[in-house]
């Protein structure tokens, strides 16, 4: 998918994790966070359902989901933080650590793999510098890991750069695909 | 509609027809084209004939397990005092599968009005649509859809003038194929781990947040508006082979195929046709060597299978497979069968929700064996290890993941044992090397 057609999707901002992860927490549900989590409210008969949702929300504006936003999280919608944490250790979409300012997630599920997608892990691990699937780049800058079948099986190798979703990556559009990113 | 290729004139492009038509998008272009016009024919009906004409169509689920819709609907029983819920399941996941993520990004207002004729039908105010989180593209079509729909007054407290109050909710996943599951997607829904519930009850007796609800895939409703405007003899007339399969089908294709993408065709469609026909064949010099028809979860068809298959519910059943999702993976001479298996098998391991230990221990345990064998590090006996855990993980789990990742492990142990018996005796796998054009 080119780039223009999500307009408006804005990529976290994943600078100043490093940072987030040693400074003193502050609440993420304040003023217009606060009041957009309490529309998401009026759609579910309980509270509890807007959980997904409230997740979602902190990771889009820390990067990722620390123990301090759980609890947060939990007292906002009367949940216990244990509760909370059995739920976000269930989906592989939200991030107990902080991670690399470009999230690259590459599909290798069975039919990207007979496309090759392994040459794109490949390619990925080599031009970002990260060395290994899973790990951060010396720079900050490059977290790679496989995912399993991300729904674009005719358009392989599907990769998801954040929030982007780009079809048909070969190993050999990798660099400039990187350097766009710069 | 091929997307992104060009229509195939053998398609029959009733859901596909604006994949690629980026004006269809928007409301006003949604209008244009027809859209919200069988949504209006609803609110005008009562819902106990919406129901009829569904299940006089004859549409079965298009999720996968082939469910009549139209009974599925008529189990939510009108005037018990209790608010039902209609849940729209898009969280697509299953291997070879992306038919739902185009209707999705081309048409979003076509899945929001099928949404609101849903769940007007089974007497429903609320309809929640369950987009997995890496669909970014879609979800973001589907908010501005459903935020146009809004500000129009098509969908909320008044819907389209009709007095009925009808609201329809975005609401994204994180990250769980198992979410698919209709149990563990209400429990998802309702902010809970994604495990799936066991059966009774039933989702239309205690579904969502304890009510009684319907779970339909994305397909499924967008092909209820066709049906009450052109009616149930229509769809019922496109269908080439067996009756009880009737309509237009989406498949997604896949795999080692000259042109991969989203194709539509009635019921009964030749399969031979389809793959080396609209799809292309194979790529230049490869020959085919097996198909999976509907998505990782279905047996693995043999090249002789395939080609005499009919497709439709009871077509590919006849011919050693399955429909299932519709997704369609095939596999050229240049693959080895047992590292596509062991790949399917690691998905299946990586998704088990780990409730139960068949499951658990038994996707893990395959994939061990299969990734041994494909390493050269098998022995004879494993094979029948793979079997004697496959019998274990069949029929005797909550959900059906477990019997899914034995399926192909089966089917291909099956269909392809000397692929798996040359590896086993110290051949390495020689990929057949591509004829020179
Ligand atoms: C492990 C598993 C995953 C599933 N994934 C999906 C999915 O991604 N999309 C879907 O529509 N149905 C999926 N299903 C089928 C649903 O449980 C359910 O049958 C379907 O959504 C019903 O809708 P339908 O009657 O319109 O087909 C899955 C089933 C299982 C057991
Ligand atoms: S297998 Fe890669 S997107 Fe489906």
């Amino acid at each position: 998918m080119t780039p223009d057609l999500i307009g408006g999707l804005e990529s976290p901002d994943y600078a100043s994790h490093d940072r987030a992860a040693h400074e003193p927490y502050t609440l993420v549900f304040t003023g217009e966070v606060k009041r957009e989590l309490d529309e998401l409210l009026t759609r579910y008969p309980t509270k509890m359902a807007a959980l997904l949702p409230a997740l979602w929300i902190l990771q889009r504006e820390r990067g990722w989901v620390s123990e301090e936003g759980m609890v947060e999280v939990a007292e906002l919608l009367e949940l216990t933080p244990a509760y909370v944490k059995g739920v976000v250790t269930f989906y592989t979409m939200y991030h107990q650590h902080p991670v690399g300012k470009y999230f690259i997630q590459v599909c290798t599920t069975s039919p990207c793999g007979i496309c090759g997608a392994e040459d794109v892990v490949k390619a990925f691990l080599r031009h970002t510098n990260t060395g290994e699937l899973g790990l951060t780049s010396p720079d900050g800058r490059f977290t790679v890991i496989e995912v399993e079948c991300l729904g674009a099986c005719g358009f392989a190798t599907p990769v998801m750069v954040n929030e982007e979703f780009i079809e048909s990556v070969t190993p050999e559009k990798v660099p400039d695909l990187l350097a766009r990113l710069a | 509609m091929g997307y992104p290729h060009e229509p195939h004139q053998r398609e029959t492009t009733v859901l596909s027809r604006y994949f690629g038509d980026a004006e269809a998008r928007s409301l006003d272009g949604w209008k244009k084209r027809g859209g919200y016009k069988a949504l209006e024919k609803a609110l005008g009906m009562a819902p106990a004939d919406i129901v009829n004409i569904v299940k006089e169509s004859g549409l079965r689920g298009r999720g996968g397990a082939g469910f009549p819709t139209g009974m599925k609907w008529s189990f939510m029983k009108p005037g018990d005092g209790k608010p039902h819920y209609l849940c729209c399941n898009a969280d697509e996941s299953e291997p070879g599968t992306f038919k739902d993520r185009e209707l999705m990004r081309w048409t979003p207002h076509a899945l929001v009005e099928g949404c609101a004729i849903g769940a007007y039908a089974i007497g429903a105010e609320t309809a929640y649509v369950y987009i997995r989180g890496e669909f970014t593209e879609p979800l973001y079509w589907m908010e501005q859809a459903v935020k146009e729909a809004y500000a129009a007054g098509i969908i909320g407290k008044n819907a389209m003038g009709s007095g009925k109050r009808i609201d329809v909710h975005v609401h994204k996943g994180a990250g769980a194929y198992i979410c698919g599951e209709e149990t563990a997607l209400m429990n998802s829904l309702e902010g809970r781990r994604g495990n799936p519930r066991i059966k009774p009850p039933f989702p239309a007796v205690s579904g969502v947040f304890g009510m009684p609800t319907t779970i339909n895939n994305v397909e499924t409703l967008i092909a209820a508006a066709p049906i009450l405007m052109k009616g149930a003899d229509w769809y019922k007339k496109m269908s080439l082979s067996n009756p009880k399969s009737t309509g237009t089908k989406l498949y997604s294709v896949c795999g080692n195929v000259y042109r991969p993408g989203t194709y539509e065709v009635v019921m009964g469609f030749p399969f031979k046709e389809f793959l080396y026909d609209l799809c292309g064949g194979p790529l230049h010099g490869r020959k085919f060597k097996a198909v999976i028809p509907g998505g990782a979860s279905v047996p693995i068809q043999t090249m002789e299978e395939a080609e005499a298959t009919l497709m439709d519910y009871e077509g590919f059943v006849a011919h050693g497979s399955m429909l299932g999702s519709g997704g369609v993976i095939v596999i050229d001479d240049g693959q080895s069968m047992v590292s596509v298996i062991a790949r399917i098998a690691r998905f299946f391991a990586h998704e088990s929700c780990a409730q139960c230990t068949q499951c658990r221990e038994g996707t893990a345990w395959t994939t061990k064996i299969m990734e041994r064998i494909r390493d050269g590090q098998g022995t004879m006996e494993d094979l029948d290890t793979l079997l004697d855990i496959a019998d274990q993980m069949t029929g005797k789990t909550i959900c059906v993941l477990s019997d899914s990742c034995a399926v192909p492990v089966v089917s291909g142990i099956q269909k392809f044992r000397s692929e798996f018996e040359g590896l086993i005796q110290g051949r390495r796998f020689h990929p057949v090397v591509a004829a020179v054009a």
